[in-house]
């Protein structure tokens, strides 16, 4: 019995100890700090050499979830990906729970938000529809183009992104962008206490910066921890595939396709495809409806309560 | 020869003492105290602005370029006449040029100070202008502006400082009239070293041929550029091959009705009118009726084309400017900013000095208005629906900093022009003295 727990203790130990090496290779999460006095309490971990060690309980501390990626790293982009979405028109009513997710995640206030819907018709006669839109991460972005200090660049996974740091606000990306995807901080950004002071990461986009760009990240540090950027997690009803190109495919979190033949079948399209951008965001036509147009019409708070 | 019909022929004395720098009369004082507030109210609107962000502006994130932008564009575009007056007339070897000259410089240097200045003042991060340049990307057209900008600037000043050098010289002669003065030490430190000597003359007669070649392109690349701001983009109302061209003739007519308004104001308050005679108005008169004449041919070209095709996205930006929101203002600038000026100056009475400042001054106001049509409608109408955006991002009406920074710099321009014709002589001593040298029956 008394083996049966060690043996449970020791499994945990260990766990806890590769976590903790792996997250943080440089430090130690051992090394004890200066002003933490030790309880007395000991736990038992799994050395790297495999050994098992006893460590004062207090010397123990929470490691950042993910390691640091620096700024070259985060502007060549995550090797061999090649991000894209698909946003199915067909499921969308006007929920807006991407934005909000959006919004929230990056601090961003609700008069710049990243991502829009869009009340769309295309002619008079045709049907209307709602069309989220969030960055296109062009393929020839045009923002990249223009902007004379390489602030907003485009990696190998596809990914345009901003560096906060370097934009000097000219603001010739925003007109050089067809979608109006591009926002400006006209003035301070309203932050939450502790954010502002927060070094800027160009692949969190947070924190903004009053007098620089914003926009849609593809939320790229979401992706490198394996997961999935947060307007698509947040659409209840599935509106937002996202995926790696290479691999062929895309998910919106329940439901997994193969991206060619997602497109293929589907017929998907691209946003002004004739200026040339080539967008790696995919629309697949408002065919067969989950829901009625005017259903994205109706008040927010009815919707909610039935979702 | 008749070049200098009107004029009588004067002694070098005699011109010397019309025209050096003279000192500021009440009107003067007046005048520069009024610029002066201008410049300071900019400037406090500037602070508040570097406080609290471009968020004192009405700019939004559809409207993303104001009247900064197209105050910038507006002075790069009268800066151009420097290089037409100076450097065209002169390798046309235009006769009547000489009193023009110093002034079309000035404007071309002041303008273009100003544009730079302007474009600091738009930038959401004017303290990381430096990035420019060590993070510059050569692909960026914003990058060639920088770079032909800073060109021109360099190049007119260079103009300006080597045709000024023997009216230092003369300056520092007129001992008893211009060592009272407190500019006699920069006259001194400015000039000292020319002596007009054989081979000096030799050296600036080539430098400024030289510089007249060189400032010809440069000028042409200015004005270019910043129209490939615009028409790089996507944009209805920017996507045009017409652009470059469009631009650099608008810049020579805004140019030649600045320099009309200019050498009117500076013929009656410094009494020059036997310099700058009526002869002069009828030639400039003749020119600038001229580039109205180009520029409205290349606005039929710019609204014509699309308004027959009306293509989609073009079809909105195109009916606010002919009868929607901006319909005043746009056929404010075709009307007053080109149609009447070519009527009133194909007619001989019309260009006569009174009648020419009116054109001028409509040119030039027109100009302005224009450049804030070419700037504002079309970001006004972007490809997508304006949507989840603020309801102020659909319009854009200045604020009162953007106006109060605008006019500053307006009446910085015309502060620098001041100050520098009470420095210097505002027409060429050296070459009024030559030229009636040569009008003489040898």
């Amino acid at each position: 019995m008394n083996g049966e727990k060690s043996r449970r203790e020791f499994l945990a130990a260990g766990l806890l100890t590769t976590l903790a090496v792996a997250c943080n290779s440089k430090k130690s999460p051992f090394t004890p700090e200066e002003d933490v006095k030790a309880s007395g309490e000991k736990v038992k971990l799994l050395s790297v050499d495999g050994e098992i060690i006893e460590v004062d309980k207090a010397f123990l501390k929470p490691v950042p979830h993910m390691p640091s990626v620096s700024n070259d790293e985060i502007r060549k982009g995550i090797p061999g990906k090649k991000f894209a979405m698909v946003i199915d028109l067909s499921r969308c009513k006007n929920l807006k729970k991407c934005q909000s997710a959006c919004n929230h995640m990056h601090n961003v206030h609700s008069e710049q938000n990243w991502i829009k819907v869009y009340e769309m018709q295309d002619a008079d006669k045709t049907a209307p529809y709602w069309q989220p839109t969030t960055c296109m991460h062009c393929d020839e972005p045009p923002c990249v183009k223009v902007c004379p200090v390489g602030a907003t660049f485009k990696r190998q996974d596809g990914i345009v992104l901003i560096d906060s740091d370097r934009c000097i606000g000219c603001r010739f990306c925003m007109a050089a962008c067809p979608y109006s995807t591009r926002v400006f901080n006209w003035e301070e950004p309203i932050l939450p206490e502790g954010v502002a002071e927060q070094e800027y990461n160009a692949e969190t986009s947070v924190p903004q910066k009053r007098g620089t760009v914003g926009k849609c990240d593809f939320c790229p540090d979401m992706t490198r921890m394996g997961m999935l950027p947060h307007c698509v997690s947040a659409c209840p009803n599935g509106v937002f595939f996202f995926g790696d190109i290479n691999e062929d495919s895309v998910t919106n979190g329940s439901e997994t396709f193969r991206f060619s033949d997602l497109v293929k079948d589907k017929a998907g399209y691209r946003l002004l495809e004739d200026l040339g951008t080539k967008p790696s965001v995919y629309y697949l036509p408002p065919v067969n409806r989950n829901f009625k147009f005017e259903d994205g019409l109706k008040k927010e708070e009815p919707a909610e309560k039935k979702s | 020869m008749n070049n200098v019909e009107n004029t009588k022929k004067f002694t070098p004395e005699k011109i010397i003492s019309d025209l050096l720098p003279q000192q500021f009369g009440r009107r003067g004082v007046i005048w520069t105290g009024i610029l002066l507030a201008i410049c300071c109210i900019g400037a406090f609107a500037y602070i508040q602005q570097l406080r609290k962000g471009l968020v004192v502006t009405n700019m939004g994130d559809y409207v993303s370029w104001g009247i900064y932008i197209s105050n910038f564009v507006f002075f790069v575009a009268i800066s151009l006449v420097g290089s037409l007056i100076t450097a065209i007339f002169r390798l046309a070897d235009v006769p009547w040029r000489t009193p023009l000259t110093r002034i079309s410089e000035i404007i071309a240097v002041s303008a273009i100070t100003f544009a730079a200045l302007i474009i600091i003042v738009d930038m959401g991060r004017p303290e990381r202008m430096l990035f420019l340049f060590t993070h510059g990307r050569l692909q960026s057209p914003i990058m060639w502006d920088v770079i032909v900008i800073s060109t021109y600037f360099c190049t007119s000043l260079l103009l300006l400082y080597i045709t000024l050098l023997p009216d230092i010289k003369i300056m520092i002669g007129a001992k008893e009239k211009m060592s009272t003065t407190p500019f006699y030490k920069l006259y001194k430190w400015l000039g000292n070293f020319w002596k007009g000597t054989e081979r000096q003359e030799k050296i600036r007669d080539k430098s400024i041929t030289i510089l007249c070649i060189t400032i010809i392109p440069v000028a042409f690349c200015i004005h270019t550029v910043t129209s490939w701001l615009f028409a790089t983009t996507y944009r209805p109302g920017w996507d045009s091959t017409n652009f470059g061209a469009y631009f650099v003739s608008g810049a020579f007519l805004v140019g030649a009705g600045g320099v009309v308004v200019a050498m009117y104001v500076f013929r009656k308050v410094y009494k020059l009118e036997h310099y700058i005679t009526e002869r002069h108005f009828d030639k400039m008169g003749k020119i600038l009726v001229l580039l109205a004449l180009l520029y409205l041919y290349f606005n039929v070209n710019e609204y014509l084309v699309p308004a027959f095709k009306m293509k989609k996205d073009e079809e909105a930006h195109l009916v606010g400017l002919f009868t929607g929101e901006f319909a005043p203002l746009f056929w404010f600038a075709i009307i007053v900013g080109m149609i009447i000026p070519i009527i009133i100056l194909v007619f001989k009475k019309g260009r006569k000095p009174n009648a020419m400042f009116v054109a001028g001054v409509m040119v030039v106001v027109g100009a302005w208005f224009k450049r804030y049509l070419i700037v504002t409608p079309t970001l006004l109408h972007p490809f997508l629906p304006k949507y989840d955006a603020p309801a102020k991002y659909s319009h854009y009406f200045p604020s009162w900093q953007e106006w109060a920074i605008t006019a500053g710099s307006l009446a910085g321009v015309l502060l620098i022009i001041t100050f520098f014709a009470r420095v210097f002589p505002i027409i060429s001593i050296y070459k009024t003295i030559t030229d009636h040298e040569s009008e003489l029956p040898s």
